[in-house]
């Protein structure tokens, strides 16, 4: 099915016009298609422990707490401050190195993904539960309500729902820049593709076709995020 | 006046405070504010804008911490840091000028939500409770609503339900009805004053004299920072003892 789907493609004039051939990697496209699933995945989990890390790091930064503010600034300028391909590196080769663990490079990734995004996810959630009007905490304090339910319930599923467009755009950041891996020898979208045009001394086709994944992907995160939107609105 | 007799929680002092000092940086915003709030009185706090009747209202649950004094609450010294400010805070209610209800909880989850969350009360258990008071100030049919579908008045009637959810033995008051459109206000008031009837201690920061002079006890006149009256509404209206509030009376009345 696969081939004659990839022998329609390559009848295309376009594709006749610059010299494509898909045929000669259609056997390798489910390989590269198989990336899909570790690019969702990877992005997924750093996406779900980024958020959670944010949130903690964003409690320290408006923490009355000395210490914990001077954290969360330092760590946040440290992440915001080196490329993502330095940290992700570091973290690679580092972790061997000082613990004796054989870190795989998915697993680097996840982490270094995590921690990074953590950084700027906390930004835009301290910012998020800074907006929630002042009257919301005294309402909650003055019912009783201790400082974690209080966030728990009322401060921060309001302040989610004021950045949930920033954490969208956080997320499908996330997402592309998950081809970082690559680098690391994690098997995602854009490293099946190399080695695809390694073995089959086409690079053009292969990475064509991840171009397109990836932008399925992130057209489709854009359109659920603007419905998920559309939906919390109502509800308020 | 009762004699204060009670530090003990049993007498007939609820709340009573004790040269209580308030600064914001320079700012002095109260001066030695002394008095007493005796079980099932009614306390109105009147006075120009920025006379710090409003800090004075917040001090009582600690939304403001005092610079100094004392301030106690059912015989528990609130300013003391030992004191679970908490637990002293979830029998005193509070009322605010923008309501501030949750706007993503049901009118029924606003007014349930502490007493289950604080207290850990049954669900079953508390939405009982929050119907009747929902009964109380005349918004059951509103139950399943969310805040911002809620008019302003029905707003403020829904925060009064939600703080009586937790059975305070005070009720404080911050303008209640600054933020109303003028035909929402009688129905707000109309509210407190069945509260008022029922025995509750209420200490309400109003704008509204004619409800201070029907529904009050006393009345405290406060100007810049400072305590200048505290008299029965008969004597405060009719035969006010200080020149500021003499001005004051002539202004708004």
């Amino acid at each position: 099915m696969t081939l004659s789907w990839v022998t329609l493609l390559s009848s295309q004039p376009i594709v006749a016009a610059f010299n494509l051939d898909f045929v000669r990697i259609s056997e390798s496209i489910p390989f590269i298609l198989g990336g899909i699933l570790v690019t969702l995945k990877f992005t997924a989990l750093s996406a779900v422990l980024g958020f959670i890390w944010g949130t903690i790091l964003s409690l320290f930064k408006i923490s009355n707490f000395k210490p914990l503010n001077w954290f969360g600034t330092v760590y946040t300028s440290i992440f915001r401050g080196t490329p993502l391909l330095v940290t992700l590196s570091l973290i690679y080769f580092a972790t061997p190195q000082l613990t004796g663990f054989d870190i795989s490079g998915f697993q680097a990734g996840v982490i270094t993904f995590a921690l990074n995004s953590g950084a700027y996810i906390s930004e835009v959630i301290r910012a998020g539960i800074q907006a929630i009007d002042k009257g919301q905490t005294e309402a909650a304090v003055s019912l009783g309500v201790r400082y974690r339910p209080m966030m728990l319930d009322i401060i921060l599923p309001q302040a989610v729902k004021n950045i949930l467009p920033a954490l969208v755009n956080e997320s499908i950041a996330l997402l592309k820049d998950s081809a970082l891996v690559s680098t690391i020898g994690a098997q995602d979208l854009l490293r099946r593709a190399q080695i695809v045009g390694a073995e089959k001394f086409v690079y053009f086709e292969p990475l064509l076709i991840v171009a397109v994944v990836y932008y399925a992907m992130v057209m489709t995160l854009t359109v659920t995020a603007s419905f998920m939107e559309r939906q919390l609105q109502r509800s308020s | 006046m009762t004699p204060s007799n009670s530090e003990d929680g049993n007498g007939s002092v609820a709340v009573k405070i004790d040269r209580l000092y308030k600064s914001f940086g320079a700012l002095k915003v109260l001066k030695e504010i002394s008095a007493e709030i005796d079980r099932g009185e009614v306390i109105a706090m009147i006075g120009p804008s920025g006379s710090g009747k409003s800090t004075f209202l917040r001090c009582i649950n600690l939304l403001e911490i005092p610079t100094s004094g004392r301030i106690v609450i059912n015989g528990a010294d609130i300013t003391n840091a030992k004191t679970d400010v908490m637990k002293i805070r979830q029998n005193v209610g509070m009322v605010f000028q923008h309501f501030n209800l949750f706007p993503h909880m049901t009118v029924l989850q606003n007014i349930m939500y502490a007493p289950m969350k604080v207290k850990g009360a049954a669900k079953g258990q508390a939405k009982s409770k929050a119907l009747e008071l929902l009964g109380k100030v005349g918004l059951v049919e509103k139950a399943d609503t969310y805040p911002s579908k809620l008019s302003g008045g029905q707003k403020q009637r829904v925060a009064i339900a939600r703080a009586l959810a937790m059975e305070p033995d005070i009720m404080l008051f911050d303008e209640p009805t600054s933020a109303l459109d003028p035909e929402m206000v009688k129905e707000v008031l109309d509210v407190m004053k069945d509260l008022a009837n029922s025995g509750m201690t209420m200490a309400i920061v109003t704008h509204e004299m004619g409800f201070a002079r029907e529904v009050a006890n006393r009345i405290l006149f406060l100007d810049q920072g400072r305590l200048v009256e505290d008299a029965t509404p008969e004597v405060f209206f009719s035969t006010p003892k200080s020149e500021r509030a003499c001005q004051f009376l002539e202004k708004v009345l």
